[in-house]
């Protein structure tokens, strides 16, 4: 569907992406997830043919972004990042405009912007003018232009930057909604976003491709072992105590203590490394040292490790792990007892 | 053409919404009733004479109008990020300028249109001919044709209006100083610079009922030079 080869693209003698090569198949939805400043936005303006490559090649469904622009732009429905948006407009009148540009026809226009409005629930302001609606509707108007005239590839540039965390989970809902007819890329630096929207997840790094898979499949292949959070509440055994009982389990490597992940009066928090699965070993150690368990589970900060290591720079990624965490020295087996064994 | 005509509705559409367009139309209308009052009717002249008064102060008001209109066209579309909604739709460059081009000139016919009781007072109250009065205002748009042509070209290269705006009277004005130029020079390159001032020769010919087709020719080709100049700079900005 999209197969993008060896992308290139300079701002003068600044490179802002590439080499980019790339393939997103149709329906899939795709997140192209980056740090501020990592080519997202760049990739996404060359996808939509507001720029043109430097070098490489770009097809939507076989055709060349640079030889036919015209015929992939009518394949393609691009949201910015900053909605398109014309204030003195009235919605309805503003999607009959974005329709005639695409060359639909005025019947088709009317059909369609009923069919847009009820996906993104824009029915109710489609005669308010543009300038008065609010950031989570212009959004919405702005991802209805885009699909107004049924492109085969739609393009959202951080779609849910600005919104409020109702209107987060809408626009997730939404984005979701677009899969199967449409094929979506999507950009975020929210991980969290991209990875409960999308098929596929596409890392890029000074404007490189860093990563492409699933998050299990990122998970999977980055990170060593697992990560579990554990929430306890202390109680006879003090913090030394407790990270000795951590850290006695088989397969643990490492024990970190992390801000506590409830409220609570004596309540802490440990992140643990380990080389396999050890959340039923460490259950079963803590229960025995009668340590009050108040939540154990694998980390929801896993993905983004992955994501940190892939995308940060690596002085930012040791800043941001330094400042959230206090590491545990893993204790050291008391040979004493080791000679009091039989 | 019609994706042409689409973006100039949409364009004439915005400047009847908004206080720009009004201000405009007022401003010239103003100084043009002013201007025909203190030149063409305190003073004894010929009927003739009083209307190309009239033309003269008109065609100033028509480039400063000019200027003012188009200096939005490209670098506040820039600027609030809606040209993205034209880059990436199925339409050539050339079709957005010359939509953009179609609609600044449309406001400039329109606000010259509403000036035309004033000639009509001298048609009906001296002697004048029609003739003269028509190839006036031929004279009076095809001078907004090529001003908004330039300052079209001078907002593809801005990225904002104030900006827009000054690059365009930097263009606007050495061209309308070749005649004194050409005052400074010898022959032949005198009549040369004097042929391609934007208003002095090529303007008086209209404003004293003349029709020449080499006056025609020359602001068709300043419009369509700068036309030509605003669509490669929006190609251009693609590949930056």
């Amino acid at each position: 569907m999209i197969e993008i080869h060896e992308l290139h693209k300079y701002y003068g003698d600044r490179r802002a992406i590439g080499p980019v090569t790339a393939r997103i198949e149709k329906g899939e939805i795709v997140g192209l997830l980056g740090l501020n400043g990592a080519g997202k936005t760049t990739t996404l303006r060359v996808l939509a043919c507001d720029l043109l490559p430097t070098s490489g090649t770009v097809r939507v469904d076989g055709v060349d972004v640079v030889e036919q622009p015209e015929k992939v732009k009518q394949r393609i429905g691009y949201l910015p990042d900053v909605p398109p948006l014309y204030g003195e407009m009235r919605v309805r009148e503003y999607l009959a405009f974005a329709g005639k540009l695409r060359g639909m026809s005025r019947a088709d226009i009317d059909r369609r912007i009923a069919e847009v409005a009820e996906l993104t629930e824009t029915g109710g302001v489609l005669d308010d003018l543009i300038a008065s609606l609010s950031h989570g509707y212009r959004q919405r108007v702005g991802i209805a232009q885009a699909i107004l005239h049924r492109p085969a590839l739609v393009v959202l540039d951080e779609p849910i930057s600005g919104l409020d965390p109702v209107q987060i989970v809408e626009m997730r809902d939404l984005v979701r909604s677009l899969g199967g007819e449409h094929t979506v890329v999507v950009s975020s630096h929210i991980l969290s976003e991209i990875s409960e929207t999308c098929d596929r997840i596409l890392v890029i790094r000074d404007g490189q491709i860093v990563a492409s898979g699933t998050e299990a499949e990122l998970s999977e292949r980055l990170l060593s072992g697992m990560r579990v959070d554990v929430s306890l509440r202390l109680g006879d055994l003090e913090r030394a105590g407790i990270e000795a009982v951590l850290g006695g389990v088989d397969g643990v490597q490492e024990v970190e203590e992390i801000d506590p992940l409830e409220p609570g009066k004596g309540v802490v928090s440990y992140s643990v490394q380990a080389s396999k699965d050890v959340r039923d070993a460490l259950c079963r150690a803590l229960v025995q040292a009668d340590v009050g368990i108040l939540q154990l589970a694998r980390s929801k900060h896993e993905l983004e490790s992955v994501f940190l290591q892939l995308s940060a720079p690596v002085e930012g990624l040791k800043r941001a792990k330094r400042k959230r965490r206090r590491r545990v020295p893993k204790p050291e087996p008391a040979p004493a007892q080791v000679e009091e064994q039989p | 053409m019609s994706r042409a005509l689409l973006i100039a509705r949409r364009e004439l559409y915005a400047y009847l919404r908004s206080p720009l367009g009004s201000v405009i139309i007022a401003g010239v209308l103003l100084f043009d009733g002013i201007y025909f009052y203190w030149q063409g009717l305190t003073e004894k002249l010929l009927s003739a004479q009083v209307l190309q008064q009239f033309f003269y102060g008109a065609s100033g008001a028509t480039m400063v109008a000019s200027i003012v209109l188009s200096m939005r066209l490209l670098a506040e579309e820039r600027q609030t990020g809606t040209l993205t909604l034209l880059n990436t739709a199925p339409i050539r460059d050339r079709d957005i300028v010359l939509g953009k081009f179609l609609s600044a000139f449309g406001m400039i016919a329109l606000t010259t249109v509403l000036t035309v009781y004033m000639p009509l007072l001298i048609f009906v109250n001296g002697k004048v001919s029609v003739g003269h009065i028509v190839v006036g205002y031929l004279g009076l748009l095809l001078l907004g044709a090529a001003t908004v042509s330039i300052g079209l070209f001078a907002s593809s290269l801005a990225k904002s209006q104030v900006v827009a705006a000054i690059v365009g009277v930097v263009i606007l004005v050495p061209m309308l100083l070749l005649w004194a130029l050409a005052r400074a020079t010898d022959p032949p390159l005198n009549t040369f610079l004097a042929a391609l001032a934007l208003h002095h020769e090529n303007q008086r010919a209209f404003m004293v009922g003349t029709l020449e087709l080499w006056h025609v020719v020359y602001y068709i080709a300043v419009s369509y030079f700068f036309l030509l100049a605003a669509t490669k700079s929006l190609e251009a900005r693609r590949w930056r």
